[in-house]
This record gives C-alpha cells, sequence and structure tokens, in this order.
C-alpha cells in the first residue's frame, strides 16, 4: 500500500504544484485554471448529465468501430496466412494502406457519411482493422507448422486444425495487434469529433474551448485521458489473464 | 548473347511477378475509376481516379504539392526529431539513476497509453494555432514510445559486461558509449519505428484541425470547398509521405543494424 503510494506520489506532486502555481499567480489563470477549479467543473458536467451523455456517444462509436475491426481483421489475417488465393489478393491492398496516416480518411468519411455515429465508426474500422489484420497474419503465419503436420495426420479436420492450433497460437500475436488498435480508437475517435461532430468527448472539448470555459474543457480533456489510460490498463489485465495457460 | 538473353527473361520474370503481386490493386484501381464513371455515385462522392491523379499531377506541376509536403514533414521530422533526442536521454537517466526513475516513471506509464491528441485544445490555448504549437504536440505524442523502448532497451544489458567493463577501468561515459547504446540500439530503433510515423499523423490531425499548410490543412480545405477531386488526391498524397516516410526508416534500420542478427528476420510492422 505504502509502496504503490510512493510509486505515485510524482503524480500528486504534479497536481499540488499545479494548484499552488495557480491559486499564487505563477502560472496565469487564463493559461491554466486552478486544479480545484477543474474538479469543481468536473463534479458539475457529471452532475448536468452532459459528460455521461458525450461519453456514451463516444464509447458506444469506439466500441462499434474497434468490435468490427477486430472481427473482420482478425478472420482476414488469418484467411491471408492459411489460404494462399487470399494473401495473393489482399496483401498487396493492406501493404499498400498499412503506411498511411489514418487520419487522413477524416475528410472523406465526412464528405460520405456525414457528421454523426457512421462516420466515426467506419473511420475507426477502417484505421483499426490494418494493425489487427497484420498481427493476426504475422501470428497465424509463425505457427509451427509440425504442429500443423501431426495434428493433420492424427486425423484433424482443418477446422479442428483453425480452432485448435492455429488461434491458440497466433493469440499473443493477435492480442498484441488488438492493443495497438484500442490506443489508434482512442486517438481517431477524438481527432474526428475535434474536426467536426454533434456529440462525444472530442466534440465537448472543441466547444467548451470555442467557449473560453477553460476550466471545464480540463476536466473532460482529463477524463478522456483518463478512460484512455483505464482502457488500456483493463486489456492488459485482460490479455494476461487470457494468455496464463501459456506460462 | 544467352548471358542477355537470361538476364532479359529474369528482368521479364520479376517484371510479370511484381504486376501478378499488385494484380488486386490494378484492379482496385479500375474498378474505382469504372465505379466512377457508371454515374451510380455522383462526382462529388467519388470522383474518377484519372480526375484525381489529375489534380495530383497539377498540384505537382504547380509546386502546390512540394509546398505542403515540405511543410508537413519539416513538421513531423522537427517534431520526431525533438522527441527523439530528449526520449533516448530521459529515457537513459530513468534507467540509470533510481531518483529520476522514481520521478518519471509513473508519469511516463500514464502518459504512454493516453489518448494525448485531446490536449490539442489546450495547446492551441498555450501555443497558439502555428508551428510552435503543432511540433509540441508531435514532440508530446512521439516521445513516449522513445522512452519507454529506450528503457526496456537500457534495462535489458546484460549486467555482466558493464561490471566487467568497470572493473577493467572503463569510465561511466564509455561503459554509455561502447555498451549501453549499442546493446540497446535495436529496441530504441524499435521505439523511433514507432515515433515518426505517429509523427506524421499527429501533424496530419494538428494541420486538419488547425489549418496553416501543409497536406492535412489543404485537405480539409478542400473538403470545406467541396471540392472532392482535391479530398481525395489528398488522400492520394498523404498516403505517399506514409510510404515514404516509413520505407525510409526500415532502411535506416537496416544500415544501422547490419551487425545485429535481427536484420536477417522478417520485420512484423
Amino acid at each position: 500500500m505504502t509502496a504503490t503510494l510512493w510509486r505515485y506520489t510524482p503524480l500528486l506532486l504534479i497536481f499540488v504544484i499545479w494548484e499552488a502555481g495557480t491559486q499564487t499567480g505563477i502560472i496565469s489563470k487564463w493559461a491554466l485554471p486552478t486544479f480545484s477549479a477543474v474538479v469543481a467543473a468536473w463534479l458539475s458536467l457529471m452532475q448536468g448529465g452532459e459528460l455521461l451523455y458525450h461519453a456514451a456517444a463516444s464509447l458506444m462509436r469506439g466500441f462499434a468501430g474497434l468490435g468490427l475491426a477486430i472481427i473482420v481483421g482478425t478472420t482476414l489475417g488469418v484467411l491471408m496466412a492459411w489460404v494462399k488465393p487470399v494473401r495473393l489478393i489482399f496483401n498487396p491492398i493492406v501493404q499498400l494502406f498499412y503506411p498511411m496516416p489514418k487520419s487522413a480518411l477524416i475528410p472523406i468519411m465526412i464528405l460520405w457519411l456525414g457528421l454523426g455515429h457512421a462516420s466515426k465508426i467506419v473511420l475507426i474500422f477502417l484505421g483499426c482493422m490494418l494493425p489487427v489484420t497484420i498481427s493476426a497474419f504475422n501470428g497465424a503465419r509463425g505457427v509451427e507448422p509440425v504442429l500443423i503436420w501431426s495434428a493433420r495426420s492424427l486425423g484433424a479436420t482443418r477446422g479442428q486444425v483453425l480452432r485448435e492450433i492455429i488461434l491458440p497460437a497466433a493469440m499473443p500475436e493477435i492480442l498484441a495487434g488488438i492493443r495497438t488498435a484500442l490506443a489508434l480508437s482512442f486517438v481517431l475517435l477524438v481527432s474526428s469529433e475535434l474536426v467536426i461532430a454533434r456529440e462525444g468527448l472530442g466534440y465537448l472539448i472543441g466547444w467548451l474551448g470555442d467557449g473560453g470555459v477553460y476550466a471545464s474543457m480540463f476536466a473532460v480533456v482529463l477524463t478522456v485521458a483518463g478512460l484512455g489510460f483505464v482502457a488500456d490498463r483493463l486489456y492488459l489485465m485482460l490479455m494476461k489473464r487470457s494468455l496464463a495457460w501459456r506460462e | 548473347m544467352a548471358r542477355v538473353a537470361a538476364r532479359v527473361s529474369d528482368w521479364f520474370g520479376a517484371a510479370l511477378w511484381g504486376v501478378i503481386q499488385s494484380g488486386s490493386i490494378i484492379v482496385v484501381l479500375i474498378g474505382w475509376e469504372l465505379l466512377a464513371r457508371s454515374g451510380l455515385f455522383t462526382a462529388f462522392l467519388l470522383p474518377t481516379l484519372s480526375s484525381v491523379l489529375a489534380r495530383v499531377v497539377e498540384d505537382a506541376v504547380s509546386g502546390l504539392l512540394f509546398l505542403d509536403l515540405s511543410v508537413t514533414l519539416y513538421r513531423a521530422v522537427l517534431g520526431f526529431a525533438i522527441a527523439a533526442a530528449a526520449g533516448v536521454a530521459l529515457g537513459i537517466l530513468i534507467a540509470r539513476i533510481p531518483s529520476i526513475h522514481w520521478l518519471f516513471d509513473p508519469i511516463v506509464s500514464i502518459g504512454f497509453p493516453m489518448p494525448k491528441v485531446a490536449f490539442l485544445p489546450v495547446f492551441m490555448l498555450w501555443f497558439g494555432v502555428y508551428d510552435l504549437s503543432k511540433v509540441s504536440m508531435i514532440v508530446f505524442n512521439a516521445i513516449f514510445p522513445v522512452i519507454a523502448a529506450t528503457v526496456a532497451g537500457t534495462q535489458g544489458v546484460d549486467k555482466h559486461m558493464i561490471w566487467s567493463a568497470r572493473s577493467l577501468g572503463a569510465k561511466e561515459r564509455d561503459i554509455l558509449r561502447e555498451i549501453i547504446l549499442p546493446a540497446a540500439l535495436p529496441q530504441i530503433l524499435t521505439g523511433l519505428q514507432v515515433a515518426l510515423p505517429t509523427a506524421l499523423i499527429v501533424a496530419i490531425v494538428t494541420e486538419i484541425i488547425m489549418g496553416g499548410d501543409g497536406l492535412g490543412a489543404s485537405m480539409i480545405r478542400a473538403s470545406r470547398y467541396a471540392d472532392s477531386p482535391g479530398v481525395f488526391a489528398g488522400i492520394v498524397e498523404i498516403a505517399a509521405a506514409g510510404w515514404l516516410v516509413i520505407k525510409s526508416v526500415e532502411a535506416i534500420r537496416r544500415r544501422l543494424l547490419v551487425w545485429h542478427q535481427e536484420t536477417q528476420a522478417v520485420s512484423t510492422v
């Protein structure tokens, strides 16, 4: 307990310096509202329900886009490793689009799908699919051929080989790819909502910032940062648990 | 004569293989052109590939493309360079000095997975909308993978090598230059390989949101004027920039690590 507290003392220090610096006026209140004002703004945003409303919209978009990306990406990656024609068709396309900065798709998505949910969900889906596809492809290709041959010679069907050997063996790489995609989904979500949206946390940040309500804006920025951090930690816990059998 | 024929047939074989390999890309491009011409979509939703390519050529001839490209790359590479230098230095300090480790470890472990683009309006408030805020935003995003990789790489150095060198009379600076940096280099480069595309992504996002020239700014301007060939040309140009950046990093990595066995392995990113 004390060890954890000691470990996170530097973070507490940041907040203490923040509060002291702004209260004494060393840091201008226009540049940085006091920490206590930010906390008060956060509480009132919570009570008013705005924060929950916009967070629900953002999280729904994030989960929908990322979920689709995981399903389609894993399937495509495993098929590319497993079926040669699929690899020949999709590998050049994946290689071509992988290096593209995904944020470049934001204007096209607005053009095609408007300002609502659909443009953000499709953006996150397209952006997150490629890291998942590539990790599933690499993971499934790295499986020991001996394992597959043995299973086949013992009479396993292709479906069984896929379920019992390839997926478990490729799992660490697939899960690592999904972690990259999770981080990317937050980046795409927030940036597309900052550019243009009618609801969502990114929209709320932009709207509060334009209105000069900086204490509330900082409260939402810190909320988004905290959500991203918590999502990553929860995912790491799940990942460790589902890979525990490998130890 | 026979040798020339063999070389020609080798070359022909390689070219044929290239066409087969990129076959699906060609099919997608032809499909785009046909779909756009079929009238199923308006030219606003899906301009023809030929009109988009014509726009790219037009941008290139007028010099606008190179202006935007150089502005975007300047921001991305400057931010990346600052993040690389500061990140490696900070990473080594964190790995080697306990008090610095205590101070920065929780900050890095929270900062790394956090979606840092959310701080963009804060950076606009503090640093304005010009290069200062764009480049600092890029540094803020790109520095974390560098720090994390440097810390992991430095901590992973075999302690026996450091002890042996020290017992043979090596100074701290020699140990750093001769042992720690070379041994940690593969991991540091992996961190840099994550950081450079990140820098480019963030450069584009800051340009889309704040404007002020560059590929992202031109693209969002085209989108505001409902100029869809301009938007699609922007995508093509940005994709080309991304490809250029990733391929050059891979080449540099192979160059720097010729001595390392890892170079023979297939890169996974």
